[in-house]
This record gives structure tokens, C-alpha cells and sequence, in this order.
């Protein structure tokens, strides 16, 4: 049964009739531009495709239903009120080109998220349009590179990023026709100062940071970073990936930042989806504050109504993201939420989600676990390596991971970053209680155990699941992408 | 261990390449690097006749795990590719020196091949890499 | 502490188990002079009752009468069940299918979208979705330089009036790689100009869209014919609604378009201000590798059960970087398990109806407004649900007149090019209904007035 798909459900003819309106007539077009045969989708009853989809949606893990301690990716408590709030009619039904004159609901909205935004990162400007993480950093990197063509400096041609960066960095860089130039990550997990200075010249166009770090650790020479990139005449951007950890605490433009992306869907608690929506706003400091992406928010300077800046207020602008303004409802989501947790909730985060942090690394090292950066504070992440356990034991991170699913958690971030071997990256956020990390702990000593005793019960596992592990490499030489294939 | 002719030549970014008697270079991946790959699942071959030059991507080999670019051992035109990895890729891993070549070129200077790594220096390097 | 579950008697043992002496000392490794900015311009908290009171009445505020405006997003009837079930927690909470023994629900999904979405497009595969159809057409123009490596020239061609939006966010994707696309050569009635197109020389590819931005259906089957024989790709902007009834890009010409993207709001998605919606991404088999983003295929576990993960992942950002085909992550999963859900309860039959529905209002629409006296009809070309409306005075002002009556009236055009500057884009979708459409004449004949 539960491997049927909605189209083996379906019989010819079988329809869903409640939601399908009268036929039009079509008779003034052109034969030549219309559909032979409608398209092969299924053909089910209503209530067919309702117990279908409700199934599927029983075979996932998710954070309403279990522990979801993934790494850099923040999977904490998303709000129902927050939800709410989006959906309400006037939003849900607002078309995206209204005139301004029947938005004014929406766009205070947007500029109070921006005007917010402005405040947590210590920035001069906000842009909402980005769509998600990646374009946030796509957009970041591209003002930079407006901002040194405008200047006629077009020699610059690298950026920067550590070895332990996300791969999201390298590939922006790319996009924006720059060259990636990686420098090495230090032994406690700072970027590596020296080769940094090695690194920097007239050909660096900036650098790409996460404060703290993807290795779960703040950088703690950012001011020094920050001087010797502007001194070589480059900029800096923010990855905001790991915001949580500071949220309250401290802000990117104080450390000397010229542009930072939030992920929403992390730090501003908006729910991940499945994998998406998102939303990656940037924030920029004067320097950039021309090149910020379209379309944003403006408030006529009476303190009356709002306007969308558009091409004729920005020249200068990297230009448009997306159709419309990028991720709307997300927006709405996250001004919900940071209306109910207001400053002093927002500062919590930061704290909160610390303390969770390094409450389960001291258990988990206690417990015997190896820590990659054992002398360091945790952020709000930190990186367990189960190098020992893959040379003694032959069990895997991987391993691990797939045995912490039978025991009803959802595995943390496995192999990231890729200079650390075997890792995991465990982000527990503030949302968890003190119970929920115990709880944790007791699986991982408990899977340590069943290493030791029975190492196959691990290395075959999950056990409990729909389905065992997957044959990835059939699937990538065999390709099977649709019903059809 | 991994497997080094010691009639090859070796590129340090794992290629080996073979001198016919009819002048062709003949270029596939080392064992050591089949290995360190995992299951090939594709291999991006170059189109016929195409010219490059020494150092230049020429192709990609994929597995589940990892992409990586193969670059031209040597300066040429392509002659001729190994069709049947398209359908069988695993024949990289099966048969790394042989059934699993990938493309051969008409070098423009045969001497090139004298820049490669000879098999015992190519061993070398794979065991400082083992290493790291 | 809202949404924090510490007790104060947790907080403590925490702190002693970790050996920190409080909050702050956590931070220890942060320079003091970086540590607890001021955050005063951000107001307090409020709880979700006051949060909602207040949301609500700004909400309020943007209700509007009926909506003719589509211009790539569209009002249609969304059934209650897509988004009762889309918005089940299973859905909305989960992350990427990274393991995919936990993720089977969202990756089946992904499935059995991708196999819905080539059937609708005529196209061999699909990815998982990329963030929309504007940023959408940019990933499309970069995977055909991408397949065209070796073209003589990095410029992509328009053919007929594409969405000015979407070329704009296209244009900033791909700029920064030396690519540059072209002004839309568009004719007199609306519709591509072939012959500005061949003398504009050899391009990578060639976009069209169908419908076009001014909802007129361009001749797609000799723009495919031209783009094969000029030896560039072709990359299709569809609506999905509209094929429902429209021939399929994968039929047109000779050998179908290369490349098929557009947004999937018309299924299923509100509006809500334009996202989050969802871009499409369809091509054919031998350019699979050249497609960004996550793609799911269909394997075997290891007892033999059908199961599916994500493929293909060494074109992705996490394992090729700075090679990557892009640097996008995720996609719009929870738009897609509406859009599924959607697709689901239409069958190519509701498809079909919703489809010709939206048409035939839209020439109700037109018909009523032609009535008006000084409007007419701007094109000649066949319409789909979009048509363009000269109004014979500056369509800002009438909309904005349209605005006061509180219906959304159509888009004015001179915003996007001056000779337009008396016309307005309107559209009627499956939901307006006939008092609606004489509201709407009937306003237009005040505003003119």
C-alpha cells in the first residue's frame, strides 16, 4: 500500500468534481495553440488525495513532532500565532501589484520588519527581497561587486572563505563571476590570521564570514579580520546562517560587517517546509546602501504612507530578485514573531540558545564523546567527530545518525563541515527543555553501547522506518525522476 | 594498496596517460583515484574533435559523493571517447586501466607526456595524500 | 519567556553543569566591546493575542473588491483540502529530506510533483522547485550558456513580450557571468517579431513566453522552428493554468523548447503578495546534469522496497562549491506539497475546465469593457486570460481612480513602456463572476467619465 503512488491510485475518468467549475468556451482560439490530450496527471476522488497526502505527510520527521537537532539550520519551535498572523485574508489576498493606496497594511508591515532587521544587525539599510539564504548571500556578494565597479575598480577579482565554509559561499562567489580563494581554518577554529594576510591584496573583492563559525565557535579576531580586509580595500560580508547564537548579543555591523544576509527561517523562527520557503534578507552598512536589491520599503518622511522604492529611487540598485518582492508571507511570519518576542525575547535567543548549546556538549563529552573544538565555548552548535568510534569500531557518523532515527530524533548535520572528520554538527536551539537534551544524551549512550556490543545492529540501522537505507547509487546511474521514467 | 602501472604515465591530478604506437594518448583515471571516488555513477566526456590545451578541464567524473574535473594530461584534439560509460560508468572501477579509459587525444607535442609523474613518483604522492 | 521552556531551576543546573557562572559568561569569548548592543528602537513583546489584534487590523486595512490584475499572479479558487493538508505540521516543520528513511513523505511528494509537472510541460524531467518563475528564468538562461558552453556568443534573445520583471531578476542572476539579454523584440500586435529577432544574430538561446506579458499567445511553433535552426536553445515561460488547455512546450516546433520554467502560483497558491510561491524548472533527459537544485529519484532499500532520495547531488553547492550549477539549497517544498495536492484534485480534466473557465470570463471581461465608450481592444493577437486595453486616457490615474472604488482594475503599462501609457493589463480568472465583470465596466465607465 504504502508504496503506491497518487497516479496507481487513480481510474480513468475518476475526478475530484466538487472542485471543478463549468468548461468555457474555447472556440475563438487558434486550433494550432491548444492541448491534444490534457495532461496525464492522476485521476482520484477528493477524499483519495486527502488520505494519500496525509499518509505521505505521516512518514516525515519534523519538529512538531520530535527532536530535530540539525545543525546550522535552527530547527526551533515555529510559532502557530506567527502562521496565523500571514494568513490573514487581506494579506493571503492581496495581489502583489496592488496600488500602494490598497497596501498600506502590508507595507507597514515591511517596514517595520526592515526598520527591526536594521536594529538586530547594527546596519545602515534593509532590503526583504531575497527569496532565501542563498540569494541573500547572491545579492550581498553582488553590491559588493557594484559597489567596486562603480568605484572603476575592476581588478578586484577573489573573495574569500574559510575552508569550513558552507559550499553556498564558494558557489555565490562564482555566480558573481568572482574567483573563491579558500583560507585554512586554525587549529581551535578561527580562521587562519596569517594566511589570511597572505591572502589579501589589490585583486580581494571581500571575504564571506559566519560569526560564529560553521565549526560552532565564535571568531574571536573579527575586529582584526575586519581591519586588515578594509585595509587591503575589501569588503565584508555576513553569512547569517548562525545569527541565532548572538541574536541580542552582538551584531555583524559593530564588527565591522559591510553587508549580512538573515535567514528568517532559522533565526526569525519561520517554519522550514520541507525545504522551503525561506527568506534571506540583507542588511548593509552606508558603503552598499545604494546597491541594495529591489523592491524595498519607503515611508514618506511626513511619517505618512508607505511606498515601494522602485527603479527611479534606486539607480544604482543590483536590481530585481525575483517577479515580485521575494518571500512575502515568510516576512509577515517573522514580524509576528519578532513583535511577540520584542528586544529583550530577541536577546534570550541568543542566551537561551547558547546555554542549550553547551549544556548537551558537556554531557555529551562526560559521556565520552570526542569534541572537536574541546577547549572553546559552544555557540549555539557544536562538532562531535566519531573518528575514534570509525577506527575502533568501523561505525560511521553516518551510522550514528541513521540508529538516532530508530530511537525517534532526528539526526543532527552529518559530514560539515568537511575539515573535521566524521562529524556531527548538533544544534539543539532554545525552544528544547532540559528533558528533551537528557533524553538525547541517553540515545547516544545507549547507540555507543550497541556499537561496542553488536556493531551491525548500527551499521544496518534504521530498523523502525518505512524504508531501510536507499541504494543512492542506483538511483543516480539508473535515474528514475518521474512515473514515466 | 592501489594498483600503478609502471608503464603509465600519471598526472598529480590522478589521471594516467598512455603513448600508443600510433602517436594517440590514451587518458582514464588511476586506480587509486577510482577508489577514493567510490561508485562512478556518470562520466562527462569531451566532444570529438575538440582541442585543448594541457592543464584544461577536459571532462567530469561523478559518483554519489563527489564530482571531480579531469583535466588534459596533455596538449591535443580529441580523437576518440569511450562511449560505453555512458551506460556503464561502474566500468571505472571495474577497470580502471583498461574498459575504463576515457578519451584519447592527438597530442600536439608527445614530449608532454615527459611532465607527467612516472608511476613510482605518482605512488608517492597518493601515499602523502593517504595520509593527510 | 515566550517559546523558551526553561524553568529558572533548569537555567541553574545547566549553569552549574557547565561550569558557567551565568547567561553572560557564555558569551566570554566575544570582545566586550562587541557584546549587548542597544536594541531600544525595537519595541517590547507582546503576547500572540495582542500581536494578532494588531496584525489583523493592518490586514484589514488591504481587503479589497474583486481583483482583475494578473500580470503573473493570479486569483484563482484554491480547494479547502490543499492547504489543510499542505499545512499539516508533517509538512510545514520538516526540513530538506537530508535522510531520507526520515523524509520519505516529502520525497515521495517531490516524486510524484516532478512526474506531474512533465506530463504538464511535455518535458522529460523536472526539478524540486527553485524560489520562483522571475529567478526561475535566471537559472534557466544560465543552465543553457551552461549546455551552449561552446556558442559563439553569451547573449540570450527574446522573443515577444516577456514579463519585464522576469527579465530584470534574470538579468541580475546572470549578468555578473557576462551574459546579456536582450530587449524583447516584440511586433505590432503584440506578438514576437521574428524578423527583428534574425537580424539580431546568432544567441545562446531565445526565451518566449506563452502566454506572453500581455496574455496573448505568441506563435511558439515557428519561434521553435527558428531557435533549432539558428542553433540556439530555446527556453519556454508558461503558465501552468494555461496548460490546461495550451499546447505543451515539449510539442512545439519540430522538437519541443529545451528548457521550461515559470511560476506555480495558479496552482494552489495564494496570492499573498507574490510569494512564497514557486518556480518550476523542467528540461530534457540529456541536460539533467546542467539542471540546479535538489532532484528526487526513485530507488530500492536495502530489502528491496521501493523508496526515494535526492539525486544527482554532486551538481549541488554542498558537495561541487564554488563549481556548483548554482548556489540555490533548497527549494519551495511546502509550495510544491500545495501545488501536488492541487494538481491532485484537478486531474487533467479540472485542469482543462479551470483553464477554458478563465478564458471565457476573460472575454466576457473584454467584451464588457470594449462596450465602454474609448476603450478598445490594443492587440489583435488571441488571448488566453490577460488582454491589453487601451483606455484612451493615462491608465495610472484611472487605476488609481479603480483603486478608490476599491477594485483592483488591471495593471497600468506605462511604468514599463510609455507608448502603452494608456493601457491597462487585465485579467478575469475561473473565480470572477458575471457581477463582478459589470462592476467593473461599470466603474471604468465612472473613471472615464
Amino acid at each position: 500500500m504504502s508504496e503506491r503512488t497518487i497516479f496507481d491510485l487513480g481510474r480513468p475518468g475518476r475526478r475530484a468534481a466538487a472542485q471543478h467549475p463549468a468548461r468555457g468556451d474555447l472556440g475563438d482560439l487558434p486550433r494550432g495553440h491548444l492541448r491534444g490530450a490534457p495532461p496525464a496527471l492522476p485521476e482520484v476522488s477528493e477524499l483519495q488525495a486527502v488520505r494519500h497526502y496525509t499518509n505521505l505527510s505521516a512518514k516525515n520527521f519534523a519538529i512538531d513532532n520530535r527532536f530535530y537537532p540539525l545543525g546550522s539550520c535552527t530547527m526551533k519551535y515555529n510559532p502557530r500565532g506567527a502562521h496565523r498572523a500571514a494568513g490573514l485574508p487581506g494579506f493571503l489576498n492581496r495581489h502583489p501589484l496592488a496600488p500602494d493606496a490598497l497596501s498600506q497594511g502590508f507595507l507597514s508591515c515591511l517596514y517595520e520588519l526592515q526598520e527591526t532587521l536594521k536594529t538586530v544587525t547594527g546596519m545602515a539599510g534593509v532590503s526583504l527581497a531575497p527569496m532565501a539564504g542563498a540569494q541573500g548571500e547572491f545579492a550581498g556578494v553582488a553590491m559588493i561587486r557594484a559597489y567596486h565597479d562603480a568605484r572603476g575598480d575592476a581588478e578586484r577579482r577573489e573573495i574569500i572563505v574559510p575552508s569550513a565554509a558552507h559550499g553556498t559561499n564558494p558557489a555565490t562567489a562564482t555566480m558573481c563571476g568572482y574567483r573563491a580563494r579558500e583560507v585554512a581554518v586554525g587549529a581551535e577554529g578561527d580562521v587562519d590570521i596569517a594566511e589570511l594576510k597572505q591572502a589579501l591584496g589589490p585583486q580581494t573583492a571581500g571575504i564571506m564570514l559566519t560569526n560564529p563559525s560553521t565549526c560552532g565557535v565564535f571568531e574571536r579576531r573579527i575586529l582584526e579580520i575586519a581591519d586588515r580586509v578594509h585595509e587591503a580595500g575589501g569588503l565584508l560580508y555576513y553569512d547569517g546562517a548562525n545569527l541565532n547564537a548572538i541574536l541580542g548579543k552582538a551584531r555583524p555591523g559593530d564588527m565591522g560587517f559591510d553587508v549580512a544576509h538573515l535567514n528568517l527561517h532559522k533565526t526569525f523562527a519561520t517554519p522550514h517546509g520541507g525545504g522551503g520557503p525561506g527568506a534571506g534578507p540583507v542588511a548593509v552598512g552606508e558603503r552598499l546602501l545604494a546597491h541594495l536589491p529591489m523592491p524595498f520599503v519607503l515611508r514618506d518622511a511626513a511619517g505618512g504612507g508607505y511606498r515601494w522604492a522602485d527603479e527611479r529611487d534606486c539607480p544604482a540598485s543590483i536590481g530585481r530578485l525575483s517577479a515580485f518582492m521575494g518571500n512575502a508571507g515568510i516576512l509577515l511570519r517573522a514580524l509576528a514573531y519578532a513583535r511577540m518576542l520584542g528586544r529583550e525575547g530577541m536577546r534570550r535567543v541568543g542566551e537561551y540558545a547558547t546555554l542549550n548549546a553547551n549544556y548537551l556538549m558537556v554531557r555529551l563529552a562526560a559521556a565520552g564523546f570526542e569534541l572537536a573544538y574541546p577547549e572553546r565555548r559552544a555557540s549555539h552548535e557544536f562538532l562531535v567527530t566519531f573518528r575514534g568510534e570509525a577506527k575502533a569500531l568501523g561505525i560511521t557518523a553516518m551510522d550514528v545518525a541513521k540508529r538516532l532515527l530508530d530511537y525517534g530524533c532526528h539526526a543532527p548535520t552529518t559530514y560539515f563541515p568537511l575539515l573535521v572528520p566524521e562529524c556531527f554538527l548538533i544544534e539543539p536551539t532554545e525552544t528544547e527543555t532540559k528533558e528533551e537534551l537528557d533524553a538525547f544524551v541517553d540515545a547516544m549512550v545507549r547507540i555507543k553501547a550497541e556499537a561496542e556490543r553488536d556493531p551491525k545492529l548500527v551499521q544496518s540501522a534504521p530498523h523502525t522506518l518505512p524504508v531501510t537505507r536507499l541504494d543512492e547509487v542506483r538511483a543516480a546511474r539508473e535515474l528514475k525522476l518521474t512515473n514515466r521514467a | 594498496m592501489s594498483d600503478t602501472p609502471a608503464e603509465l604515465r600519471y598526472a598529480a591530478s590522478h589521471e594516467w596517460a598512455q603513448l600508443g604506437e600510433d602517436g594517440i594518448v590514451t587518458v582514464g583515471i588511476s586506480d587509486f583515484a577510482q577508489d577514493a571516488l567510490g561508485d562512478v555513477v556518470y562520466v562527462e566526456l569531451p566532444e570529438p574533435e575538440a582541442a585543448f590545451v594541457a592543464g584544461e578541464e577536459i571532462a567530469v567524473v561523478e559518483s554519489v559523493k563527489a564530482a571531480s574535473d579531469i583535466y588534459a594530461p596533455v596538449a591535443g584534439t580529441v580523437v576518440a571517447v569511450n562511449a560505453d560509460l555512458e551506460d556503464a560508468p561502474e566500468t571505472v572501477n571495474a577497470d580502471p586501466y583498461g574498459r575504463g579509459w576515457f578519451f584519447k587525444i592527438e597530442p600536439l607535442d608527445p614530449g608532454q607526456l615527459d611532465d607527467l609523474l612516472s608511476a613510482e613518483a605518482y605512488d608517492a604522492q597518493c601515499e602523502s595524500e593517504g595520509e593527510a | 519567556m515566550p517559546f523558551i521552556p526553561h524553568t529558572p531551576e533548569d537555567t541553574e543546573a545547566m549553569l552549574a553543569a557547565i561550569g558557567a557562572p551565568s547567561l553572560d559568561a557564555l558569551f566570554d569569548e566575544i570582545d566586550p566591546a562587541l557584546k549587548d548592543p542597544d536594541l531600544s528602537a525595537i519595541p517590547k513583546g507582546v503576547d500572540e493575542m495582542t500581536m494578532l489584534a494588531d496584525m489583523a487590523e493592518r490586514a484589514r486595512r488591504d481587503e479589497t473588491g474583486p481583483c482583475f490584475l494578473g500580470a503573473g499572479c493570479y486569483d484563482h479558487h484554491i480547494p479547502a483540502a490543499v492547504w489543510d493538508i499542505a499545512g499539516r505540521g508533517e509538512f510545514l516543520t520538516a526540513y530538506t529530506p537530508y535522510q531520507a528513511e526520515a523524509s520519505q513523505g516529502t520525497l515521495q511528494l517531490i516524486y510524484e510533483y516532478q512526474s506531474m509537472m512533465t506530463a504538464l510541460t511535455g518535458t522529460e524531467v523536472s526539478n524540486a522547485s527553485v524560489y520562483d518563475g522571475g529567478s526561475g528564468l535566471g537559472e534557466a538562461v544560465l543552465m543553457a550558456v551552461r549546455a551552449r558552453r561552446r556558442a559563439p556568443a553569451r547573449r540570450v534573445a527574446v522573443a515577444g513580450a516577456c514579463h519585464p520583471h522576469y527579465l530584470a531578476a534574470a538579468s541580475t542572476i546572470t549578468r555578473n557571468q557576462g551574459i546579456a539579454i536582450d530587449a524583447p523584440c516584440v511586433g505590432a500586435d503584440g506578438t514576437a517579431d521574428l524578423d527583428a529577432l534574425a537580424a539580431a544574430g546568432p544567441a545562446a538561446a531565445v526565451i518566449v513566453q506563452q502566454p506572453n506579458f500581455y496574455g496573448a499567445l505568441e506563435p511558439v511553433d515557428e519561434i521553435a522552428r527558428w531557435a533549432a535552426q539558428a542553433g540556439a536553445l530555446l527556453i519556454a515561460v508558461v503558465n501552468p493554468m494555461a496548460l490546461g488547455v495550451l499546447k505543451p512546450p515539449g510539442d512545439w516546433g519540430d522538437d519541443g523548447a529545451d528548457i521550461v520554467c515559470g511560476d506555480g502560483q495558479p496552482l494552489g497558491i495564494p496570492m499573498a503578495s507574490g510569494g512564497p510561491s514557486f518556480g518550476f524548472l523542467c528540461t530534457r533527459e540529456r541536460f539533467v546534469r546542467q539542471l540546479p537544485g535538489r532532484i528526487v529519484g526513485r530507488t530500492v532499500d536495502r530489502a528491496g522496497r521501493t523508496g526515494y532520495t535526492l539525486t544527482l547531488q554532486a551538481r549541488e553547492q554542498h558537495i561541487r562549491r564554488a563549481k556548483a550549477t548554482s548556489n540555490i539549497c533548497t527549494n519551495q517544498g511546502l509550495l510544491v506539497t500545495a501545488a501536488t495536492i492541487y494538481l491532485a484534485l484537478m486531474g487533467g480534466e479540472g485542469l482543462r475546465r479551470t483553464a477554458s473557465a478563465c478564458h471565457a470570463r476573460t472575454r466576457e471581461l473584454v467584451a464588457a469593457l470594449a462596450a465602454v465608450d474609448g476603450v478598445r481592444q490594443r492587440f489583435a493577437a488571441p488571448f488566453f486570460h490577460e488582454c491589453v486595453l487601451d483606455i484612451g486616457q493615462p491608465a495610472d490615474a484611472v487605476a488609481a481612480a479603480l483603486a478608490r472604488r476599491g477594485i483592483v482594475g488591471g495593471l497600468p503599462l506605462g511604468r514599463f513602456d510609455p507608448e502603452l501609457a494608456n493601457c491597462l493589463l487585465v485579467c478575469a480568472t475561473e473565480k470572477r463572476t458575471a457581477a463582478d465583470i459589470d462592476a467593473f465596466a461599470a466603474a471604468m465607465s465612472e473613471a472615464l467619465r
